[in-house]
């Protein structure tokens, strides 16, 4: 299919999957360490924190799986991607460690306003990066005989900040659905008002970034509004929207977030759609970048028979600390 | 693009930054594979003898284990694309070989590690004690695994092997059982693991001897006391033989690194065997050693096992392949004295041990804590003179480091290596505050777990 082989396709799913777990995952607490910025209360904050605090190791793990992954099946692209983000991805991963610090530390800071602070600066720093990453890639990135060849600054454009944005709201959306899930009380009812005015920014934001998308090159016009792309990506949208208004009244406080992540699920599969065959615009191929099949072989045989048993045993780490998380009394400080 | 001074720069400014990054993550990573290791032994003990001490010392170390771990995810997150972000030449040409194994590490031992993290953490209250020794045991297992994979990929860019050269210079994998089990990979493995456990076993002893200076009765500062030295005393030996292998076979495959650390100019004449120096400023443009302190012939000992062996010198090597020979010659002194210094440790406390001594030696103790960072920093020591003895070479002998870089503008790179180092050490610095105020309270009868909220609630 489009001058892809099947083991290219296969490792090119792989890559997929771990980044979309890693956005729905780490995009999750990410989301809830920005929430900090807007739940100041002490109690509540110790609540959003022990609700991340078993598991947001592990999630940050899948963007460490994405940089071996993309160095080993995909080495071009790889090369070419990351002088193109350099200043982002610094900030990015200085921002990621400053979190580290602030969520590990902060029992043990004098002040737990400093853990907090690191917490939020940290998350949002991380997450515009992000978005800048993925904004910039879409936008397409210069480059010459397998290395980069541009400025070093297209990724300071008007559309890279403009997903840097979208992908705030959209964690930010994500994490006060997890609250809401989480908490109880309070909190509770806040995250539940939260998370309907940043459902609505997270919206019309990926709405912005679907529309300007479609603008920066004609090949993504083509493909997405292809019928069979754009009927059953305007249903499911349409049916996890709906689910979203009735999951509220549902006694499954998970719902609202389940029914978030289909939505970014489905933002994510589009973009990648529109890429297809590419991995980085405006020309270099998924089989140009590919490793040789040796590689690839070697990695695929051991993700699928890793792979399950990770997410199995991740699932029981989620499931010990699963439930409801109450605010600790004053007498346990 | 670019002009050839700015490339200069822009290379030692990206080699400054692996140095610095990859400096702060090894000893984070190496301090989390002991103490895991540590951990899971006080955890086997207590379920096993019901030794109320050792579930005081596990949660007292857990407290510790959760400020390196967790940091170290974010440093180890770092290197995972340091390769692309100044090394682009290098992963385009070696990512097939070198990305599998990373993506092993990752796929094995992260996930394992990351997994099982929080239960190990945060839910000895919830799970029970077996499923924890479980969760213990898994965290453990994934930080050897972990050094498993990386060693390799490192080793791999010493003794490349299993792979062949494409047209455009790229490597290719042929045979992933040579690849993993590259020729320098057992010493490599052996050395780092048995470094990871030293370092750790010095810090438990410095920590303990700490708290017995102040508390000469407590049981607790006793037990973790006696343990620590029992590892030196095992392990700084078995160090030393494996550092031995190590040298030897570094000798066959990198014959220069061994005469830059002997800083062996020139060869001596046949019979006389190789001095060993105790001290020399070398001298890179005149290609000879200032200031030479030297010991005739037991150089030969150590390096040919005889006294009149000799081995090549700097000299009969092309000048454009010789690595910068005064910090591997000064690091690898460094690294040796200290390992001395280790097994007089260990020698010593087995003396007192067999003399009924070991609690009243409070010399001992106060050695205990000076020595405390002595199996870290010869660690570092070790592979500062083994990434610095390699130069100028990515990897050995095909792929030089300066034509390894990435196209990234100069001073991009040296103000993003400053930014990481003004990150790095602030992070570092407040974690060390942290852990030496921790470590200042000794380990008191019934330890609190982390995050007491998170465990006690239902």
């Amino acid at each position: 299919m489009f001058g892809v082989d099947a083991l290219t396709l296969l490792s090119a799913g792989a890559l997929a999957f771990a980044l979309l777990t890693y956005v729905m995952l780490d995009g999750t607490d990410l989301g809830v360490g920005m929430l900090m910025g807007i739940n100041r209360r002490p109690e509540q904050r110790q609540v959003m924190l022990l609700s991340i605090l078993p598991i947001w190791d592990a999630n940050e793990t899948w963007l460490v799986l994405g940089g071996g992954g993309l160095l080993a099946l995909f080495p071009l692209a790889y090369a070419i991607l990351l002088p193109a983000l350099y200043v982002p991805f610094l900030l990015m991963f200085m921002a990621l460690l400053v979190r580290a610090v602030g969520i590990e530390f902060r029992e043990h800071l004098p002040r737990k306003g400093m853990g907090d602070a690191l917490l939020l600066g940290g998350s949002l720093l991380a997450t515009l990066c992000q978005g800048v990453a993925l904004g910039t890639l879409l936008q397409g990135v210069p480059h010459k005989a397998g290395q980069y060849n541009g400025n070093g600054w297209e990724w300071l454009g008007s559309f890279p900040l403009l997903c840097g944005l979208a992908l705030v709201a959209g964690y930010l959306w994500l994490g006060a659905c997890w609250l809401y899930w989480r908490s109880e009380g309070d909190l509770h009812q806040r995250s539940r008002r939260q998370a309907r005015y940043l459902s609505l920014l997270a919206l019309s934001l990926l709405a912005a970034v679907l529309i300007c998308t479609l603008g920066v090159d004609q090949r993504y016009w083509q493909r997405l509004s292809e019928p069979w792309i754009a009927g059953p990506s305007l249903a499911s949208v349409t049916l996890l929207l709906l689910g979203y208004q009735l999951a509220w009244r549902s006694r499954w406080h998970c719902l609202p977030l389940l029914m978030a992540l289909g939505v970014v699920a489905v933002a994510f599969a589009l973009m990648l759609l529109a890429l297809f065959p590419l991995i980085i615009p405006p020309d270099l191929s998924l089989a140009q970048a590919a490793s040789s099949p040796t590689s690839q072989t070697f990695m695929l045989v051991g993700f699928a028979i890793i792979a399950p048993i990770t997410l199995a045993y991740n699932t029981l780490g989620f499931r010990v600390f699963a439930g409801k998380i109450r605010a600790p009394d004053a007498r346990s400080e | 693009m670019f002009e050839a001074a700015d490339a200069g720069a822009a290379l030692l400014a990206a080699r400054a930054q692996f140095a610095i990054t990859i400096s702060f993550h090894i000893v984070l990573a190496a301090f989390s594979i002991g103490l895991a290791q540590w951990l899971l032994v006080l955890e086997a003990l207590w379920l096993w003898r019901r030794n109320q001490h050792c579930l005081d010392l596990y949660r007292y170390w857990l407290k510790i284990f959760a400020l390196t771990v967790a940091v170290g995810t974010a440093s180890g997150l770092v290197m995972e694309y340091q390769f692309g972000l100044n090394w682009s030449v290098l992963s385009v040409k070696a990512g097939e070989v070198i990305g599998p194994l990373m993506f092993y590490e990752v796929m094995v031992a992260f996930f394992l590690e990351a997994g099982f993290l929080g239960v190990m953490l945060f839910g000895l209250n919830k799970v029970g004690p077996r499923l924890h020794f479980l969760a213990t045991c898994a965290v453990a297992l994934g930080s050897l695994v972990s050094a498993f994979w990386i060693i390799s990929a490192n080793s791999w860019m010493h003794t490349p092997a299993g792979y062949s050269l494409a047209g455009d210079g790229r490597f290719l994998a042929e045979d992933w059982w040579a690849i993993v089990f590259n020729p320098s990979f057992p010493y490599r493995l052996t050395h780092m693991l048995l470094a990871a456990m030293l370092g750790t076993a010095t810090m438990l002893a410095g920590a303990a001897g700490w708290h017995l200076l102040r508390q000469p009765g407590n049981p607790r500062a006793r037990l973790q006391y006696s343990m620590a030295l029992w590892a030196i005393a095992l392990l700084a030996p078995v160090q030393i033989i494996a550092g031995d292998l190590h040298g030897q076979h570094t000798l066959q495959v990198q014959p220069i690194k061994v005469a830059a650390i002997e800083g062996s100019w020139t060869r001596p004449p046949a019979g006389a065997g190789e001095p060993l120096r105790l001290f020399a400023v070398p001298d890179m443009a005149e290609q000879r050693n200032h200031f030479e302190v030297a010991i005739p012939r037991l150089g030969s000992l150590y390096l040919t096992h005889d006294l009149s062996g000799t081995i090549s010198a700097l000299d009969e090597f092309p000048r454009a392949d010789l690595p910068p020979v005064a910090i591997v010659f000064y690091a690898f002194r460094v690294m040796v004295g200290l390992g001395v210094l280790m097994a007089a440790l260990g020698l010593a406390s087995l003396l007192l041990r067999w003399r009924g001594r070991l609690w009243h030696a409070r010399w001992l103790q106060c050695a205990s804590v000076a020595l405390a960072p002595a199996g870290f920093v010869a660690m570092l020591s070790g592979w500062i003179v083994t990434e610095v003895g390699r130069q100028p070479f990515t990897v050995y002998g095909l792929l030089r480091t300066a034509d390894s870089l990435s196209p990234v503008a100069a001073p991009k790179v040296i103000w993003a290596t400053l930014a990481i180092l003004l990150v790095y050490t602030l992070v570092f610095g407040l974690g060390l505050w942290l852990l030496l105020r921790l470590l200042g309270k000794p380990p008191g009868p019934d330890e609190r777990s982390p995050a007491p909220a998170l465990s006690e609630e239902t």
